[in-house]
């Protein structure tokens, strides 16, 4: 066998944050698809999708991250990514990156629809809602922005969630408000991202959620940073984190148990 | 004197300023979110709404691509009916076009319907350097014009203000410009209203020039339209002599009928409403009815350079309705002024670069003014794609070589990232360091704000290569 | 200057090189939504269901005199003018004083008048909008702005379901003048504020023709 060839047809693209700063969400990734039957494979050669380079203006170098991407993932049927926004790369910005280079765009138009958000892949791939996940916690759910108006999830991590055994799951006012993250906006206009961050948190806090949940790690770390700089419990999880676990698993340790209602 | 937003800081630091100023995020806060849900009730009434959008933006791009033409048609119907058509290819030559016009009629005050077009030339200063007194009409634009300050908003122009600010504003200057606000003026909106009522009708009755903007000048026809509210359009369209319409070439629209698609968009996103109260609609002159002389100034001031931009130029569809600024998170916690141009929020942070240039730091930095959240995209009805343009923009800007320090940092990372070996060094050399790293580092502008993540122990692909490198 | 100007600026317009553009789709409705075009009562209840939602009052007649008659003795006007072309009988109820827009009476004169009286060239189901074209009956733009009270003739088959038809019979040459309800304001706060500039109060008498 070739050394760059498959072990199997489905790719896990970690994402460059989560492979960092963030492993259980890719752990959690890899528990779940194993359970529902999916032999899942890491390709050892992924690196980073381009998306911070793409959106701070940097075209030429996200070209360049974008052929990394295709020959990384082009031998694989179906490419499953942890994270709304790095998901709809391939399919929003790869195209625009690859202005001026043909061959590329039609390897990334090739690629592009077997890339898949794993919420995404979960419900309309798999057609499963319920994974058997247990998670006894009351839990909100942030909608990032690349999740609703480029990667278009709608209420599939919701739906997810609602089918969680044991969840007590509250919505979050203002839910569709983004958290002021931005990528680099965060560090070019702080005081503007504070502001929309501190009201992200406030709403947060209002459901009186142990756990924010999200299918994107950057936001939940933008969050987060906050509600521990506050000083507030909350825990933020990648919504892969709480599907995966199970009955056998018990609760969460170190979070409030919610009465077994149902 | 009046204000300009000449030499205006860039946005994060005109940004930051308002942010901390409270009174003004609750004002705009409360305003926005006021006509968001207006809109969204007037939006979700109309089965078709998408395709009025797709009308909407496939005849602004007819325009775009037709211009020439359509200006062409315009300043023959405009002749032909009696007007006088100029052309101004920058502020200054509309200023003066305008100047010299009301010079001629020998006014020393003259009225003017709310126009962004006239704001964005500081047409006010001008005539106000030559001696001529404009004064402003709309409610919102008289507040602001009486305050000393800067429009915000393209449709609520004072939105940043709320009510016991405005009566202090009307309270202390409408005696220095004509009638003074009656005595004990509260802060009932209508009382207000109608203090701003007595204020300007002795202006109307009296004015012998008005000048306008317009929001669409028809091609096939030559009918220039103005949509407002409050009758105070009306009022300078029809009391005048001299009518003196300053007109930017993008507002053009092919056919009468259009108005049927962009008429109902237009109200139904700026207030919420399924018409405005008052559209005046005139070609040219009227024996016995409105003006006996008619000028339309034809402005170019930067739309041309928008137009040769092919990413940008879709910009040029925008028929100012505000519904950008208006459901923009960014836009809520800064109001207009951190745009530092009278086209603020969204629309402001493509259309003044691609206007301007990005050769200033402030112009330059305004396609930074977002997080790219997209919520602007939703609701624009000539489905401007506001993420896009902000993207290219920034590449304009990236590719001008304005952040060195960046590009370094950028391309030095994605050369690691195109190398498997590096990049794997580099993430692991990572996990090795995270637990010997402070925990709380300070990254400047993150950590003001926000605690940092803890760094695991170990990253995902070590994890992989331990538990999974075996199983293979 | 101007002709410089006018050469560059077109002279920019072809450097900029738009690629051409289709001609636009036009899959929107033409009708109110929800509402079936072809149903008239429907139409008409629709009319003077969004006037009401407006503020502005709805007089349903089949004889237009006692209506116009009880609109301004309602609305206490004791002076009202009338633009050329108005027939007659509009006015033959009312014991109020009538001006006659001819000769052209002057602004002061027409602020100082307490209503006007006009028909219309084409009205809005929709938008409970009303257009006027200076057209007979009508009267030059001021004389529709300047007093307080507008009572407007509506006759039932110029009612439009939609704004695609009346645009369709309105005649772009003439000045032309779409109220949708009185002049109203949201500047503050956004609070909606009715009168501010225009008529601050409208009535409209729909016309229809007697049954039977």
């Amino acid at each position: 066998m070739p050394p760059n060839a498959p072990r199997s047809r489905t790719a896990l693209f970690v994402t460059c944050l989560n492979d960092t700063l963030f492993p259980g969400t890719g752990r959690a990734a890899v528990t779940l698809l194993r359970r529902l039957g999916v032999e899942v494979d890491f390709p050892p050669g992924q690196s980073c999708c381009g998306q911070m380079h793409f959106n701070t203006g940097y075209r030429r170098e996200t070209a360049r991250l974008a052929r990394h991407f295709v020959d990384t993932f082009g031998g694989y049927e179906e490419i499953v990514v942890p994270s709304a926004s790095c998901a709809g790369m391939p399919a929003e910005s790869y195209p625009l990156a690859a202005v001026g280079d043909p061959g590329l765009a039609r390897e990334v138009a090739e690629l592009a629809p077997r890339t898949y958000e794993l919420t995404e892949y979960l419900t309309d791939r798999l057609g499963v809602e319920d994974v058997g996940a247990h998670f006894p916690h009351r839990v909100t759910y942030h909608p990032t922005c690349h999740s609703l108006r480029a990667t278009r999830l709608g209420d599939r991590p919701h739906r997810l969630l609602r089918a969680v055994d044991g969840i007590d799951y509250v919505e979050l006012p203002a839910a569709e408000e983004c958290c002021g993250f931005g990528g680099t906006f965060s560090v070019k206009n702080p005081a503007v991202s504070g502001a929309m961050n501190g009201d992200k948190a406030r709403h947060v806090l209002e459901t009186g959620a142990s756990v924010l949940a999200a299918v994107d790690n950057s936001c939940l770390m933008n969050i987060g940073g906050r509600l521990t700089k506050d000083g507030h419990p909350v825990r933020t999880l990648h919504l892969v984190e709480i599907l995966a676990r199970t009955a056998q698993d018990g609760p969460l340790p170190g979070l409030p148990v919610v009465e077994a209602a149902r | 004197m009046s204000r300009s937003f000449l030499g205006w800081p860039a946005f994060p630091e005109a940004a930051a300023r308002e942010v901390g100023n409270r009174q003004l995020r609750e004002n705009v806060r409360r305003a926005t979110h006021t006509i968001r849900g207006k809109r969204a009730v007037l939006a979700a009434e109309r089965p078709d709404w998408e395709q009025l959008r797709d009308s909407a933006a496939a005849i602004k791009d007819r325009v775009l691509a037709g211009l020439e033409g359509y200006l062409l048609q315009v300043e023959e119907k405009v002749t032909a009916a009696g007007g006088t058509v100029h052309w101004a290819r920058d502020a200054a030559e509309a200023n003066r076009i305008v100047t010299d016009l009301v010079r001629a009629t020998g006014e020393r005050e003259i009225v003017k319907v709310k126009s962004m077009l006239t704001e964005e030339i500081g047409l006010d200063a001008a005539l106000e350097a030559a001696g001529i007194n404009a004064r402003e009409t709309d409610l919102a634009a008289t507040i602001v014009q009486l305050g000393d300050d800067l429009p915000s908003h393209v449709v609520v122009p004072a939105l940043h203000r709320n009510r016991s600010e405005i009566r202090d504003i009307f309270a202390r200057e409408m005696g220095r410009h004509g009638r003074p606000a009656p005595e004990g003026l509260t802060d009932d909106p209508a009382e207000l209203a109608e203090a701003a009522r007595l204020h300007l009708r002795e202006k109307f009755l009296g004015a012998k020039v008005a000048v306008s903007g317009a929001n669409f000048v028809v091609a096939e026809t030559g009918t220039l339209v103005v949509v407002e509210s409050e009758g105070n359009g009306r009022m300078c369209l029809t009391l005048a002599d001299t009518l003196i319409s300053v007109v930017g070439i993008e507002k053009t629209v092919p056919r009468w009928q259009d108005l049927e698609v962009l008429l109902q968009l237009l109200a139904r996103n700026a207030t919420g409403e399924r018409m405005a109260p008052y559209t005046s609609t005139w070609t040219g002159t009227v024996d016995g009815d409105g003006p006996r002389d008619f000028h339309l100034v034809l402005v170019d001031n930067g739309r041309t350079r928008a137009l040769a931009d092919p990413v940008g130029r879709q910009a040029l569809r925008c028929i100012r309705c505000g519904a950008c600024m208006n459901t923009c998170p960014v836009y809520e916690r800064t109001g207009g002024h951190a745009y530092g141009s009278v086209y603020p929020g969204p629309i402001g942070a493509i259309l003044n670069p691609l206007l301007r240039g990005l050769d200033d730091p402030q112009t330059a930095s305004l396609p930074y003014a977002s997080t790219l959240c997209g919520a602007c995209n939703e609701v624009c009805p000539v489905r401007i794609r506001f993420t896009d343009v902000l993207l290219d923009l920034r590449a304009q800007v990236a590719d001008g070589g304005r952040h060195p320090v960046e590009r370094v940092a950028l391309n030095t990372v994605g050369a690691a990232m195109q190398r498997p070996l590096l990049w794997k060094a580099a993430v692991k050399g990572a996990g090795l360091l995270g637990p010997l790293l402070p925990a709380r580092t300070p990254v400047p502008g993150w950590t003001d704000n926000r605690a940092l993540p803890d760094v695991p122990g170990e990253s995902f692909r070590t994890w992989w290569k331990r538990n999974e490198g075996e199983r293979a | 200057m101007t002709a410089a100007a006018r050469e560059e600026i077109l002279r920019r317009i072809r450097a900029a090189a738009v690629p051409p553009a289709p001609e636009p789709p036009r899959h929107y409705l033409r009708h109110a939504p929800g509402t079936d075009p072809d149903d008239r009562p429907g139409t008409l209840a629709l009319f003077a269901e969004r006037l009401a939602e407006y503020g502005a009052r709805v007089l349903r007649a089949t004889d237009p005199g006692p209506a116009v008659a009880r609109a301004l003795h309602e609305e206490g006007a004791r002076s009202l003018v009338v633009p050329d072309g108005l027939p007659a009988d509009w006015t033959a109820d009312w014991d109020g004083e009538v001006r006659a827009d001819r000769p052209p009476l002057g602004k002061a004169e027409l602020d100082a008048t307490d209503a006007v009286l006009t028909s219309c060239a084409a009205a809005v189901a929709d938008s409970g909008t009303l257009v006027l074209d200076g057209g007979p009956a009508q009267g030059r733009r001021a004389v529709t702005l300047l007093p307080d009270l507008h009572v407007c003739v509506v006759r039932a088959e110029q009612v439009h379901s939609a704004l695609s038809g009346a645009l369709a019979v309105l005649d772009p040459a003439r000045p032309l003048t779409f109220v949708s309800g009185p002049s109203a304001t949201a500047d503050i706060e956004m609070i909606r504020v009715k009168g501010v500039h225009g008529p601050r109060r409208l009535v409209v008498v729909l016309l229809e023709a007697p049954s039977g």
